[in-house]
């Protein structure tokens, strides 16, 4: 593949923005999911589906994926041009995000001839709804414990066992299934094997799980006597363990392999001040109450400080101190400056702030009082807040445990 | 466009090498033995180590070559207040520098000296004799607040039409030994500096003060009687713009040296956490002393992305919108960080943490002391709110 020059991208970009500009949708008159991990209902399905195949078919997703398989086959820095584009535009998810960031970037990478034309295009046009199951309801942290057992039978696996946080498990005619092949074996690690797996097979049992919000997203994901085609192995028994790691590298966006496309959609502090431009307090705007003001400073603080955090990590002398402290320290940081400046939205609302989802007179329809409740979704998930200031005070200050 | 604005960060070559050897120095000079043997001497500080300060250039550092100095930015001290803060590490530097940025500043642009002339004020032998004795070594002060208000819009002293000034000055940093005192003045309600050399001062016009931070010296002046000389006094707008930026600038490098004191009392408390046992465990593992130690590491992290983001907009031309937004984020960070570091230090030391002989006393002592300095966080907090919110 031959670089690609400013002028090409330029134009591109430009192509991108017209066409994001023309077919970004309009308001559908119910709450979009702001992640992938909260598509709760048939409505936001059938909606978030239509437009990622919209995108699709315009050829800005899957780009750098191989054209016999429904992709571009061009430099990947077009796909990352593209989804820049989406950002901007404030369009919706591309919903399909484990097919699209994890199990399509590893069928592309170690996948059969096979199963690249049996399962690439689907994850692309959002035919095909993927999920994953590796979270265990005992063994939440510890993936390598991983205890859902499959057993080889003639032409058959036979699954038993339960995954838990499985998004979209409901929906999703695929899964990535992390299960034992061998419970014997020396290191736990070496038991585990890697499956693709369907989903509309007797003995599975997908059971939603009610979200704080409400709503739904997840599924606890029942396996019993499930008979899935030994052809659903990845790679060899054994290898499960190797191959769920390598399925995390692909998050990282298109250069690293994922097809692209968003994933959530980012809530910045502009959002809010645009939200609050019009809200009241003690008979004026509220953004000329010097106590908000001064709230509002800090949560503005915060948030550049994440940007200015980034920019520093990259100079090496000014990094020497608590080396990688800032790296490991970021998502602590984001998911909860993130969590308490979407609980400021909603405290600045007025009688408004306890208005929710459903009421005709919730601020852009209970918006901020959703993303607020999903938000512990980030301090929990991945590492709670505590584990993640543990793993901190331990690895950074050298802390006993 | 966002209201995060501007988020460059850069660190030069020489920003680079003045860390190193200036971490190396302060370490090596400002041990805590060392600290604690000045916290109750007249000085305050070691003479020998503020020649070897001199020495190496630093009272000149942000001075043009034309009055003896190195010709950098300020952007290059910023590094040095950051390891004197680590070190606790007193003497009449920071005063020094600002004194000299003020009437850098005040002369015109930057660096040429020469424009204060064309821009009508005092002629410059005066201001020129002054820098060239600053950049030599001669320590110098700001002579600026009239009473606890850092953020009075008006000015109390007066310089009447007969040159003679009229009024105190509280706090004035290193007055003691400050052979130049740069007075911040007014005339006709427009503001005016007057340089004054340490022998126009009566010795009963000064009184010492007493600061909560000991490694600090301070007087009240009264510089009423004092009569200004030929040259000595700068006014026009150039004065107004100067005071701003000494305001920030002021602001900007007590939050580096606060971002290095927070840092060593972090290490500080720190090293009591993994050495002391109760209950028969190391107390460093109760999560109940480690999450605040935790928030403290990021606070100090922060600040420190602040502060050398404020020093990469720095230059010689008057301080713009994003400069003064960063250094006022700098120091309402810095003072938030070190305040909370040493409250903390204090607490997690225990029985221990109540007596003189801890380290901890110095910090959680000096955080009472930064944090008024150039204004506290609510009062720049309240200063960005205009600069952000009411575009």
């Amino acid at each position: 593949m031959s670089p690609v020059n400013e002028q090409e991208k330029v134009a591109f970009r430009q192509e991108v923005a017209a066409w994001m500009h023309t077919n970004r949708p309009v308001d559908p008159g119910f709450l979009l999911p702001q992640s992938f991990m909260e598509v709760g209902s048939e409505q936001q399905l059938d909606f978030l589906r239509e437009w990622q195949h919209k995108v699709w078919s315009a050829g800005y997703l899957g780009m750098a994926w191989p054209r016999e398989h429904g992709g571009q086959g061009v430099d990947p820095v077009f796909q990352s041009i593209a989804d820049q584009e989406m950002r901007r535009h404030g369009v919706p998810i591309c919903f399909n995000v484990i097919g699209l960031g994890w199990a399509g970037p590893l069928i592309n990478d170690i996948g059969s001839e096979a199963e690249k034309a049996k399962y690439l295009k689907g994850i692309l046009s959002a035919e095909d709804i993927w999920c994953q199951g590796f979270s265990e309801p005992d063994h939440g942290s510890d993936l390598g414990n991983a205890q859902t057992r499959a057993r080889r039978e003639g032409d058959d696996y036979v699954i038993n066992g339960t995954k838990t946080w499985t998004t979209m498990g409901n929906f999703a005619k695929y899964m990535i299934l992390l299960a034992r092949t061998n419970p014997h074996a020396e290191r736990k690690y070496d038991g585990l094997s890697f499956f693709l797996a369907p989903m509309q097979v007797p003995g599975i049992d997908p059971r939603p799980i009610r979200k704080l919000t409400g709503e739904y997203g997840f599924t606890e994901t029942f396996f019993t006597d499930a008979r899935i085609p030994a052809s659903c192995l990845m790679g060899e028994e054994g290898q499960g363990w190797k191959i769920a790691m390598k399925t995390l590298q692909y998050e990282r966006g298109a250069e690293a392999g994922a097809a692209g496309g968003l994933a959530f959609v980012r809530i910045a502090i502009d959002d809010m001040i645009a939200e609050l431009s019009d809200v009241e307090r003690d008979g004026a705007p509220a953004l000329e109450d010097p106590s908000i003001r001064d709230q509002v400073v800090q949560m503005i603080m915060e948030e550049k400080a994440i940007v200015l955090g980034e920019r520093r990590s990259t100079i090496g002398p000014l990094t020497t101190d608590y080396p990688f402290s800032l790296q490991l320290s970021t998502k602590l940081r984001f998911t909860e400056s993130t969590r308490r400046m979407r609980q400021l939205a909603i405290n600045l609302q007025g009688a408004d702030g306890g208005l929710y989802v459903g009421d005709d007179a919730a601020r852009q329809g209970g918006f901020w009082q959703r993303a607020y409740l999903n938000s512990f979704s980030a301090t929990i998930g991945g590492g709670t807040s505590q584990v993640q200031a543990n793993i901190i005070a331990e690895h950074i200050l050298g802390l006993p445990k | 466009m966002s209201v995060l604005g501007n988020t460059a960060l850069s660190f030069s070559d020489d920003q680079s090498m003045i860390m190193d050897v200036s971490r190396a120095f302060c370490a090596d000079k400002s041990p805590v033995s060392a600290v604690r043997g000045l916290l109750e001497t007249d000085a305050g500080f070691d003479v020998a180590v503020w020649r070897e300060m001199v020495d190496m250039g630093w009272p000149g550092m942000a001075l043009p070559e034309s009055v003896g100095g190195s010709g950098l930015g300020v952007d290059t001290v910023v590094p040095v207040l950051e390891a004197m803060g680590r070190a606790l590490l007193g003497g009449p530097l920071l005063s020094t520098l600002l004194a000299g940025q003020l009437l850098l500043r005040a002369a015109g642009n930057g660096t040429g000296l020469e424009a204060s002339s064309r821009a009508g004020s005092e002629p410059s032998g005066f201001l020129h004799d002054t820098l060239s004795s600053i950049a030599a070594g001669a320590p110098a002060t700001v002579a600026l607040l009239d009473g606890a208000d850092w953020g009075a819009q008006t000015i109390r002293c007066e310089l009447s039409g007969d040159s003679t000034l009229r009024g105190a000055k509280q706090q004035v940093w290193d007055a003691a030994v400050a052979e130049w005192f740069v007075v911040v003045a007014q005339q006709a309600g427009e503001p005016v500096l007057v340089i004054v050399p340490k022998v126009a001062i009566e010795p009963a016009a000064r009184r010492d003060k007493v600061l909560i931070d000991a490694t600090r010296r301070a007087q009240s002046v009264d510089f009423t009687g004092v009569l200004a000389a030929d040259g000595a006094v700068l006014r026009g707008p150039q004065v107004v713009s100067a005071l701003r930026d000494v305001r920030l600038l002021g602001a900007l490098l007590l939050a580096a040296e606060a971002g290095g004191s927070a840092a060593s009392c972090l290490n500080t408390t720190v090293e009591y956490l993994k050495t002391r046992k109760q209950f028969g465990k190391l107390i460093g593992s109760y999560q109940a002393l480690k999450h605040p130690c935790v928030d403290i590491l990021m606070a100090i992290d922060t600040t420190r992305s602040f502060v050398y983001h404020a020093a990469s907009l720095l230059g010689s031309d008057p301080l713009g919108h994003d400069a003064e937004v960063a250094c006022r984020m700098a120091k309402a960070q810095a003072t938030e960080t070190l305040k909370h570091a040493g409250d903390r230090a204090v607490q997690f030391h225990g029985g221990m943490g109540f007596t003189w002989e801890c380290d901890a006393q110095l910090y959680v002592r000096r955080a009472q002391w930064v944090q008024q300095a150039y204004g506290d966080a609510q009062h720049h907090r309240k200063h960005l709110a205009q600069l952000l919110l009411d575009r």
